[in-house]
């Protein structure tokens, strides 16, 4: 029996420790943002908020495939990317609080989780913006000769801005370390790919500069992090960027406030039967990697990471008033015109 | 001391500080190999090559984004605008990247960028290429915004601007590029925030900024002439905006016109007329009067362009009417 598992352990491209470890990082996503839907319900998370769940192996194969000084930005669907980087989901959590101990003291929200620390910069709010921002951040290690990279991430409906190929043309030009990564989850809020353009294989773009492109499949983290490992190489190597299309489905609305008229519960339930979690789990369980037991401590794991994370947000404090003129500017002294 | 001229002013403030700290560099159109649409930034591709002299695409959404991010994982960029006309494609980065990082990251990521190039009018160009947006950058928190109008100020707030770890704009005019005017043989920095008296007076204070200072400098000797003493405050920068300066003056000549080359409504003009009578109320003899730009899009001809913009005979008329003279 050990003979055959080794067998097929040696067949497979990745380890039983990787497989452990994305089961985990994408059950913790999944329950962390289950839990941040209901309590969005609650109204104790305001604002616009916007869950990943569905989209869960695209950031567990890009952390596979990347390393600590890589750097990464993405847009408003925030909370999964810098959980999977590292950032102690508590941090977010009181962020969505609006708590003076969240990641960005309360002055982000979901929309702005970051973490320096994680080299994870944003969370950004305006559709699209971050593109060139990623192409910069690439652009400042490649000045400092660095052999670290960015992963610039983006939605289906960001790629039909102009920045992007403003950003994809200079990123060419100059070679910068940057993969931009499409999350293809088929719709930018109502409005599905197909309705906002002719070209409907996003990774064709990349091809108006040269850019290696290739669709990839989102919904498989093992899929994921091969293609990412490769382009990941490719800009270590100074060969610049790639553009990488991650075809990907949400299963929730595309925030909190949308009744999905625009799509059937059977598009949903057809994406939901490849989920990239039960993926994972299904290779683990089939290698005799994990036993009930297993999956009953790493579900214990993350629920009392979520749970900690909640009663961290709850008792933690909003911001002071005088809070609001901290970080405007790092100058200290700024004159503030207060009335 | 040395004379040169505004350009070169510039130069040498961006030169010394490239040979100071490895992590400043130039970027934008035509800088480098053609030594700059203005010739501001002449030889600094021979000096500090390619990698730190950067020529761009004309992008400027693109490019002014690159630097934002650039600048938010530790290089300090000076983005150069042909004009600030043009920045309006780019205002996205500057307005919701460069100036809100800091803030929305609750202090994580700063943004130590420069956006640099000229502003306002510069001759028979029409109303495209002719607009003063002082007002627009100065009106979001974040950002600063240094307008000189001497080759002294420039260099020594450009270096200040260069060194600053929150984001600045900074504005020049084509019609000042070739000014001369004298500057130390060695290095000094000028404080951002702090206006100039640029001419003492006791009668009328004139606050103004930027390139049009000299139509406030011109409108004073004529005003000499006539036996009236005008104060002029050239505030250098108008975000933060030194109020004190201002309001000083006020209650020394308790008469106060405002000279800006922009429209008037939402103006600077506005903001201190405002600060003036909030703070000064009681020391005003007259209602505070302003010269701008007319409330038009800027024509072609040069008669509409004479009827257009603050010029000496406004000034002096200005400050005239709050004289009861
Ligand atoms: C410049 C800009 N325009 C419009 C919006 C409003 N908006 C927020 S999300 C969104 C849809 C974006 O969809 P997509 O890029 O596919 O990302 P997804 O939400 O699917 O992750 C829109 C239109 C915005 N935030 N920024
Ligand atoms: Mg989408």
């Amino acid at each position: 029996m050990a003979k055959v598992a080794e067998k097929v352990e040696k067949k497979l491209k990745f380890t039983k420790e990787q497989y452990l470890t994305w089961y985990e990082s994408m059950l913790l996503m999944r329950k962390f943002e289950e839990k941040t839907g209901q309590l969005y319900v609650q109204q104790k998370i305001k604002g616009f908020c916007h869950l990943y769940i569905g989209q869960e192996a695209i950031v567990a194969g890009t952390v596979s495939a990347t390393k600590k000084g890589d750097k990464h930005i993405t847009a408003y669907r925030d909370h999964a990317h810098p959980i999977a980087l590292g950032l102690h989901p508590k941090y977010v959590m009181a962020e969505m609080y609006a708590k003076i101990t969240g990641c960005s003291k309360g002055k982000g929200g979901s929309m702005h989780i970051f973490s320096k620390e994680h080299g994870f910069v944003g969370g950004h709010g305006i559709v699209g913006g971050q593109i060139p921002l990623g192409a910069g951040i690439a652009f400042a290690e490649k000045y400092n000769g660095t052999d670290n990279v960015c992963v610039c991430s983006m939605g289906d409906g960001a790629v039909r801005q102009g920045a992007l190929h403003e950003a994809f043309n200079m990123a060419m030009t100059w070679k910068l370390p940057v993969i931009f990564v499409i999350e293809n989850n088929n719709y930018a809020m109502g409005t599905s790919v197909e309705r906002t353009s002719n070209v409907h294989d996003l990774w064709k773009l990349g091809l108006a500069y040269d850019m290696p492109a290739k669709p990839v499949d989102g919904m498989t983290a093992e899929a994921v992090h091969e293609a990412m490992e490769e382009a990941v190489a490719r800009a270590r190597r100074g060969e610049g960027p790639t553009l990488l299309e991650m075809k990907t489905y949400r299963y929730k609305g595309h925030s909190m406030s949308d009744a999905q008229t625009y799509r059937t519960k059977d598009e949903v339930k057809e994406y939901q039967a490849q989920d990239p979690i039960e993926k994972v789990l299904a290779t683990l369980q089939k290698n005799k990697w994990i036993d009930d037991a297993g999956i009953e401590a790493i579900e214990a794991k993350v629920k009392a990471l979520v749970d900690e994370s909640v009663q961290f947000a709850e008792e933690s404090p909003f911001p002071d008033p005088e809070e609001l003129y901290h970080d405007v500017y790092m100058q200290k002294d700024y004159p503030y015109i207060i009335e | 001391m040395k004379t040169v001229e505004f350009r070169e002013a510039l130069r040498e403030a961006m030169n010394e500080e490239m040979r100071r700290d490895e992590s400043v560099f130039l970027i934008g159109e035509e800088v480098a190999e053609y030594n700059g649409a203005y010739k501001v930034s002449k030889g600094m591709l021979a000096e500090f090559g390619a990698k730190r002299v950067i020529d761009t695409p004309i992008a400027e959404l693109g490019f002014a984004g690159i630097a934002v991010g650039a600048a938010s994982n530790g290089l300090r960029p000076i983005v150069e605008f042909m004009t600030f006309n043009f920045s309006l494609v780019a205002i996205d980065q500057v307005i919701n990247s460069a100036a809100k990082m800091l803030s929305m990251s609750g202090g994580q990521y700063s943004v130590p960028i420069v956006f640099r190039g000229p502003t306002a009018s510069a001759g028979m160009l029409s109303s495209q290429h002719s607009q003063a947006f002082e007002n627009w950058y100065a009106n979001t928190p974040g950002l600063k915004v240094v307008v000189p109008s001497t080759p002294y100020d420039a260099k020594g707030l450009l270096k200040a601007a260069i060194r600053d770890n929150d984001p600045v704009i900074f504005m020049e005019s084509e019609q000042m590029y070739g000014d001369k005017g004298e500057i130390p043989e060695g290095e000094y920095i000028l404080p951002i925030g702090v206006a100039d008296i640029k001419r003492a007076g006791t009668d009328v204070t004139i606050a103004t900024f930027g390139k049009i200072t000299k139509v406030a400098l011109k409108a004073a000797e004529e005003l000499e002439k006539e036996g009236i003493s005008v104060e002029v405050v050239d505030l250098r920068t108008v975000r933060p905006i030194d109020y004190k300066t201002i309001i000083e003056s006020v209650k020394k000549t308790n008469r106060l016109v405002v000279v800006e080359e922009a429209w008037p409504l939402a103006s600077i003009s506005s903001e201190i007329a405002y600060m003036v009578q909030k703070e000064a109320f009681d020391y005003l003899d007259a209602p505070v009067r302003r010269v701008t730009t007319a409330d038009v899009p800027l024509p072609y001809a040069p008669t509409l362009i004479e009827a257009s913009l603050p010029n000496v005979p406004k000034v002096v008329k200005a400050v005239k009417d709050v004289m009861y003279k």
